[in-house]
């Protein structure tokens, strides 16, 4: 998707460090030399193309509550099912088909490690395909506020 | 620096008043998984509907974010819309002893969004470092892993490039109970 220059700087200029104080837009409209309506109606409209899916806070997952990754073997013919089976589970926020035998990559989120060890028994069961559960050890890094490379994306 | 002008005194505020509803807090936290208000004051709003003061919600996301519990506020881009379509998860299987030494330097390489240990699951899953490369094309994507792999003298490790062809679902994580 195009978006025009002023989007562009918008994303790259406040994908970290929104400003918290009483009138956050109007102090990001001025950083960028447009108005504050401007700012909103902008960020609206992203939101509504799905270039943004929210202005807001990324918790650190470790502090947050509980998270784990898992994947599970779907035979092919039955992968939107079983993806759509996986989203009705509770807490799901990521789940991509990738090419490779465990073929749905799905991220669980929970308040705790007991109800999300819950929740992915009962889906597995469910779901009766070998699962893969694994946790993060460590996070080397853990960021997705990367420079967006306009060059190549034109 | 994109920091407003009055925001530096904001974190004292909770110390003062002492008595910050843990409710408020909570239902704060529910509410910012779903984002920022866009509202000509996003704070007030978060303070109307949790119950909290305009200067409470914003107290406790400058708290937040010093502590670490917040650890971007700004916009959360989907690249795939942006035209990030070519998503690429690269496993490998490290030895023990060098997993900590290579994710670090994986960590530092531009085109590298993503990088953590998980444990193996034998015999299926053999691998145990996990990089993800967001990329523009499935060449490019190939292009990039090449050039890992000869600076870095991978070529004899273990690994898998896992492209994903499908979003079923993407979005903020939601940790705060909703029943």
């Amino acid at each position: 998707m195009r978006l025009d220059h002023t989007d562009q700087q918008l994303i790259n200029h406040f994908q970290r460090h929104l400003p918290v104080c009483e009138r956050p837009y109007l102090e990001m409209s001025r950083q960028l030399g447009i108005s504050e309506k401007d700012v909103i109606e902008r960020l609206q409209s992203l939101q509504s193309r799905d270039v943004v899916g929210r202005v807001g806070p990324v918790f650190e997952h470790s502090q947050a509550g509980a998270s784990l990754l898992a994947a599970v073997a779907a035979p092919e013919e039955q992968i939107d099912l079983v993806a759509a089976r996986i989203n009705r589970a509770p807490g799901v926020n990521h789940n991509y088909a990738r090419e490779h035998t465990y073929n749905l990559w799905f991220v669980m989120t929970a308040p705790d490690n007991e109800s999300l060890e819950e929740h992915l028994d009962k889906l597995e069961q469910e779901l009766r395909l070998p699962m893969l559960r694994l946790p993060m050890i460590e996070g080397y890094h853990i960021d997705l506020g990367f420079d967006i490379d306009w060059g190549a994306l034109s | 620096m994109n920091q407003c002008a009055s925001a530096d005194h904001l974190h004292v505020v909770a110390g003062e008043s002492g008595v910050v509803s843990a409710w408020g807090l909570l239902r704060l936290r529910k509410q910012l998984e779903q984002g920022l208000p866009l509202t000509a004051r996003p704070y007030q709003t978060l303070a109307e509907r949790t119950g909290l003061s305009e200067r409470e919600v914003m107290s406790a996301i400058t708290q937040w974010q010093e502590q670490g519990l917040i650890k971007r506020f700004g916009l959360v881009v989907k690249h795939r819309t942006l035209g990030y379509t070519a998503n690429a998860m690269v496993v490998w299987n490290i030895p023990d002893e060098q997993v900590q030494a290579l994710g670090k330097i994986m960590a530092d390489i531009p085109f590298i969004t993503l990088c953590y240990q998980r444990p193996r699951q034998l015999p299926d899953w053999p691998y145990n470092l996990f990089c993800m490369i967001h990329g523009t094309s499935r060449v490019r994507v190939l292009a990039q892993l090449d050039s890992l792999i000869a600076e870095h003298n991978l070529q004899n490790v273990q690994h898998s490039v896992l492209f994903s062809n499908k979003a079923y679902r993407q979005r903020g994580g939601r940790y705060v109970s909703h029943d």
